[in-house]
């Protein structure tokens, strides 16, 4: 815990016997978050080495968790992009994209907020103190590295664009026509939330116009900046929801692959 | 011998508002060592409250402006009382000022092809006032704020040391003016709020720019700091202050919750849509268009409205009328029982523009109701009513340095008088900070240099000084009852809100005068606990002196003055009087009472404005103010008589 | 209307001090800087306290709360229910001076440590154009009325004392983030924004966008776009293998 000396126990500051006199229930939002995080990652990592269950071949159906599908051991409709991944257990078909998504959110400014309040109590909440003697905050390895979050944006819309070709592939009958099932408007709802979530990036933000000087200069990059600035308001707010939307799709996807329930179809 | 720290600056500057730092700016670049010395923390000062705008007739908006039409409209909007010169200045220098914030740093709200924004104001003929949203007051805080720094930085690149020519003293307060034996000053002396510690800055000239007086009223948008201590200060050594019978209550203050009544409710309500209403949901304002602005405001609401997009072929609404104007308007409505639950009346902006557009153009007053009374101004109106604003009456200076009738005492801003005439216009306050601001600076300068000795603070004075400082811990034995000066403060407020407020009579007056000789006697018996490490309640009784003084100064200048005009109306002369027009009422101090003593006024005339400056107005329009034998030399008249 | 509030007043200096009970008169509409003055007019004339505006308009009357930081003016009342008992203490990340006042130097120094506007050189006084839409980022960071709140809730100097020397905290980040953004600004204030004022200290908890008054964004619209533009200097790879291959650089 914080030493008796330091922090707002240094001696020339107001003394008082606690750490903080919030009387409101601060330690929730920060659980919250753990309990949010954790399921995600659980759920993501168990599905991601499972290796099965991920395409609906009557469908077309391809889960994210597993696009692209590269390795040797994707069925051979799932792989919209070849197949050259070694196949062992501990590599993931999608093992090109998924790390960088993984690094996409965790190099993402919400998330980082999210984390270092609830995991690394860095601080709990505001003017609740961190129970750590030293802080350095992003000025070093490793979380210096932070800094480079642009380039997993970047990696994130190829993927994103390779979710949407996914989820237009997935309107597809088991007859080779047109289809249309309830796997779909989950498949299509989800590709737009994940691209509200990457376009709403502070990185977004700033390499559309943000970084200009002049937005007189450049009305064309100045009014992409406001719809960017917009839904950068609600960055937070999509990194939750996709969280859920990721796990709803997966989940279904995997329900369905499974035969555990079938698609609710409207076209063929 | 008194324990006091020493200080040593060419120009000490009291008071860290708008004035004081345009000043110390320009003494510093004049290459002289300069202090700022101000009650509060820097950058607090009550310069942050004005919200409208600053006055400069750059014409960015409308390029008919000119300063000919901005003198025209301070000298019409002071009712011809102003000091002529400076109103003269001030309009032909406002632009200048503006445009060098700007190279301070500076961001005003910007017009289409990137120039200034200005927007309209009650009294001001076109689109005038410089602004940002509703905040102007502490854009130009923070520009000056920021130009200091940069100062210091260069002073530190150069000598290495950032407070080598210009130092803040902040959370420190001037208590006396010093004065060596040929009646130059020689210093101040003053006490740091922090640890009560006494400290004396010797020097050859002081800027007084401690603003206003308005917390001798108990309704007030003025905050703590607004006790008078230039203007008290000032007469204390010698100086005169005229003008001190007008007082400006500005139309619009919060009248709900209790707690904030008196906050500010800004013009700009009005300059962007606003309309008052009384609780019949009529736009009364109508009703009260004076004779000597009768055919310049519209006299139907449907031209009233128009003129907002169309000011060229309409006149504007007589809600924009100047602020003695609306003030005795809405107090008329409110007494005649037309008034709004809480004893205001309603400001509604709501149903006249869209919520977005609303929260755009006056973000401050659109979050003030919000957290302060809980009250949505996009969806309901607003109960305003009059609140203590201003004070045109201050220390007697010459237009062009800013000097006072004391050698080595200048003055600029509020606390300075004589600018704004009988009543000011809304956004000529924060022109005349920078404006005079600097011209204080320069009189400062050119006096310090023209020094061949620097003056001599004398030990007996220093004694003195301390002895008053420190008496309110040191009762006198035995006298009267021991007095809480929140208590007292409280009596002064409501005796000068009550009786010598927006609406006066000789009657009032001389019961205010009264009651305020007897808080006088008391205030000898003050009492406070504790010691002096910033200690509220020593501060107040030391500020309880001043604001004795400059009540009794505007008590007795308003029973002398027997006319109505501008921030002075008296109900038993309710008319403007032409013989009153050029006397002006000087306040100055007697007595053997060092702490707080008597107060006397001696009327005495004003400098006839010069010809080309009169030939700027219509004879027509002089005649509403001038006796007929002052305007024999205009040419109207010199054609009349041929 | 009106009740007896419960409160708990920090009193003290430096040396030591311990939160005081009162028992005061609490009257409709009432903000808790009222219920401050009027425990100095009756019960603790000593009191001491900053305060200027009583509008939200001048930022003196900082504190915290129940341990939030607050303008003690535009903390209603009404927020609490009458038997709660409200606390009162001074900023917790500086050094107190007397009761709720404390010493807020160190935000004067970090100013001072701010390069001034640097004015473009060619442009005289009156010259100076620009569009709406270029100073508008700025000037919502010129809204800032310098109430030191954000100072305080960051964990950085207020856990780490020793943070002080290295940290400018998100005021003056954002004074830095202010200026970068001025359409006229000469300077180039990424480096020191980063090497000087502390911007990689910042760990984005958003804590003094939650307690900023004026509703300024700091967090999202000043050092995010801040470390943004400092990361695209110093910490792209590709404009740092552009450097080395081609020699570039300062």
């Amino acid at each position: 815990m914080t030493s008796t000396e330091t922090g707002v126990y240094a001696p020339p500051r107001a003394r008082l016997p606690v750490p903080s006199l919030r009387t409101d229930r601060w330690w929730v939002p920060p659980l919250l978050t753990v309990v949010g995080l954790s399921i995600f990652v659980i759920y993501a990592t168990f599905r991601a080495f499972q290796q099965n269950y991920y395409w609906v071949g009557d469908y077309h159906y391809l889960t994210p968790f597993y696009s692209p599908c590269m390795s040797n051991g994707c069925l051979e409709g799932a792989a919209h992009f070849g197949r050259f991944l070694p196949d062992h257990p501990l590599v993931p078909y999608a093992a090109l994209s998924l790390p960088l998504l993984l690094l996409f959110r965790l190099t993402c400014y919400y998330y980082r907020k999210a984390y270092y309040r609830s995991f690394w109590l860095s601080p709990p909440a505001c003017a609740v103190p961190e129970p750590h003697s030293r802080y350095t905050g992003e000025t070093r390895l490793p979380l210096i590295l932070q800094n480079v979050h642009r380039y997993f944006f970047y990696a994130a819309v190829i993927i994103s664009v390779i979710n949407t070709y996914d989820a237009i592939l997935a309107f597809h009958s088991p007859d080779g026509g047109f289809g249309l099932g309830l796997g779909n408007f989950i498949l299509v709802g989800n590709v737009v939330l994940l691209w509200c979530y990457t376009l709403s990036c502070h990185s977004c933000r700033h390499v559309t116009g943000g970084r200009l000087k002049h937005f007189s200069k450049h009305p064309v990059r100045y009014w992409l900046w406001t719809k960017v600035s917009l839904l950068n308001t609600r960055h937070m707010e999509f990194a939750w929801i996709t969280i859920g939307t990721l796990i709803l799709t997966d989940l279904y996807v995997f329900l369905v692959a499974s035969g555990a329930i079938t698609d609710l179809r409207i076209i063929g | 011998m008194t324990e006091v720290e020493r200080h040593n600056y060419d120009v000490v500057v009291i008071g860290a508002g708008g004035a004081g730092l345009r000043a110390a700016i320009e003494a510093r670049q004049r290459g002289l060592t300069t202090a700022v010395i101000c009650k509060s923390l820097f950058g607090k000062a009550h310069t942050v409250m004005a919200e409208g705008g600053c006055a400069a007739s750059m014409g960015n908006v409308n390029s008919n402006d000119s300063w000919q039409v901005h003198f025209r409209d301070t000298m019409r909007g002071g009712k011809f009382l102003n000091n002529w010169r400076m109103a003269e200045l001030h309009a032909k220098e406002a632009p200048d000022r503006v445009w060098e914030l700007e190279t301070y740093g500076a961001l005003f709200d910007r017009t289409e092809d990137g120039r200034i924004s200005q927007r309209n104001f009650g009294g001001h003929t076109y689109p005038r006032l410089a602004h940002v949203g509703d905040r102007t007051g502490l854009e130009l805080i923070r520009t000056m704020q920021q130009k200091i720094v940069s100062l210091q930085q260069e002073d530190k690149a150069e000598f290495g040391d950032y407070e080598a020519k210009l130092k803040v003293f902040q959370e420190c307060t001037i208590t006396e003016l010093l004065k060596d034996d040929s009646g130059a000053i020689s210093g101040a002396f003053g006490y740091w709020r922090e640890s009560g510690r006494f400290v004396l800055f010797e020097t050859g000239a002081v800027i007084m720019a401690t603003g206003g007086i308005g917390k001798s009223f108990q309704v007030t948008s003025n905050s703590w700091e607004y006790t008078g201590d230039g203007h008290a200060l000032a007469a204390r050594t010698g100086a005169s202050l005229i003008n001190m019978e007008f007082v400006q209550f500005h139309p619009t203050g919060m009248v709900w919750p209790p707690s904030v009544k008196g906050i500010l409710v800004t013009e700009g309500v009005r300059g962007d849509g606003g309309v008052l209403k009384n609780s019949e949901g009529k736009r009364f304002m109508f009703d009260y268009v004076p004779d000597v602005f009768k055919g310049q405001y519209a006299e139907t609401e449907e031209e009233a409205d128009r003129w907002y997009t169309d000011p060229d072929n309409n006149r504007r609404t007589p809600d924009l009328l100047p602020r003695d104007e609306v003030a005795r308007a809405i107090n008329t409505e409110v007494k005649e029982g037309r008034g709004s639950p809480h004893g205001g009346v309603y400001l509604d902006i709501a149903s006249r523009m869209p919520d977005e557009e609303i929260k755009r153009r006056l973000p401050s007053m659109y979050h003030q109701f919000k957290e302060l009374a809980d009250v949505d101004i996009t969806a309901e109106p607003m109960e305003v009513g009059p609140t203590c604003h201003y004070v045109m009456g201050g220390i007697e200076v010459d237009p062009d340095t800013g000097e006072s009738t004391v050698p080595g005492l200048f003055a600029a801003g509020e606390c300075s008088g004589g600018m704004h005439g009988s009543n000011r216009l809304g956004g000529n306050s924060l022109s005349d900070l920078l404006v005079f601001g600097r011209r204080a600076g320069l009189g400062a300068a050119n006096y310090v240099e023209s020094l061949e000795r620097k003056p001599v603070v004398l030990q007996s004075d220093i004694d003195a000084a301390a002895r008053s400082a420190v008496s309110p811990f040191e009762p006198a034995e035995g006298e009267g009852a021991r007095e809480n000066p929140y208590t007292l403060q409280h009596e002064l407020q409501q005796t000068m809100n009550d009786l010598v407020g927006i609406i006066r009579t000789a009657d009032e007056i001389e019961r205010a005068l009264g009651r305020l000789a007897e808080i006088r006697s008391r205030v000898r018996n003050v009492v406070v606990e504790g010691h002096r490490q910033f200690n509220p309640g020593w501060h107040l009784a030391i500020d309880l002196r001043n604001m004795m003084v400059v009540s009794e100064a505007v008590a007795k200048a308003a029973l002398l003055r027997t006319e109505s005009r501008g921030g002075h109306t008296r109900d038993d002369f309710p008319m403007l009087d032409s013989d009153w027009r050029n006397r002006l009422l000087s306040c100055r101090v007697s007595g053997e009472d060092q702490v707080v003593p008597d107060v006397v006024v001696e009327p005495k005339e004003q400098v006839p404005m010069r010809q080309d400056l009169l030939e700027l107005f219509e004879l027509s329009e002089l005649e509403k103010y001038y006796t007929e034998a002052e305007l024999t030399t205009h040419p109207a008249a010199q054609g009349d008589t041929a | 209307m009106s009740y007896k509030g419960q409160f708990r007043v920090w009193r003290g200096d430096s040396d030591g001090g311990s939160l005081e009970d009162f028992e005061v008169e609490v009257n409709e509409g009432e903000v808790v800087l009222d219920i401050i003055h009027r425990l100095q007019a009756t019960q603790a004339p000593d009191l001491a306290v900053r305060w200027n505006c009583k509008a939200g308009k001048c930022g003196s009357c900082s504190a915290e709360v129940n341990g939030r930081p607050q303008l003690l003016c535009m903390t209603r009342m009404s927020l609490f229910d009458k038997d709660e008992v409200i606390t009162v203490t001074p900023m917790r990340a500086f050094s107190v001076v007397r009761d709720l006042v404390t010493d807020v130097s160190y935000n004067y120094e970090k100013a001072r440590e701010v390069q001034a506007f640097t004015p473009p050189e060619k442009l005289q006084p009156g010259e100076y154009r620009m569009q709406q839409e270029d100073v508008q980022r700025s000037q919502e960071f010129r809204k800032c009325i310098e109430c030191f709140l954000c100072q305080d809730t960051c964990h950085v100097v207020r856990d780490h004392e020793e943070n002080k020397l290295e940290f400018s905290g998100p005021r003056f980040l954002m004074r830095i983030a202010e200026l970068e953004m001025h359409p006229l600004d000469a300077a180039d204030r990424r480096d020191t924004a980063q090497d000087d004022h502390g911007l990689g200290y910042c760990n984005i908890t958003k804590c003094c966008t939650e307690v900023c008054p004026e509703n300024i964004k700091i967090t999202d619209n000043a050092l995010i776009p801040m470390k943004e533009r400092v990361a695209g200097r110093r910490y792209d790879p590709v404009v740092w293998l552009g450097n080395k291959l081609f020699k570039r650089g300062k």
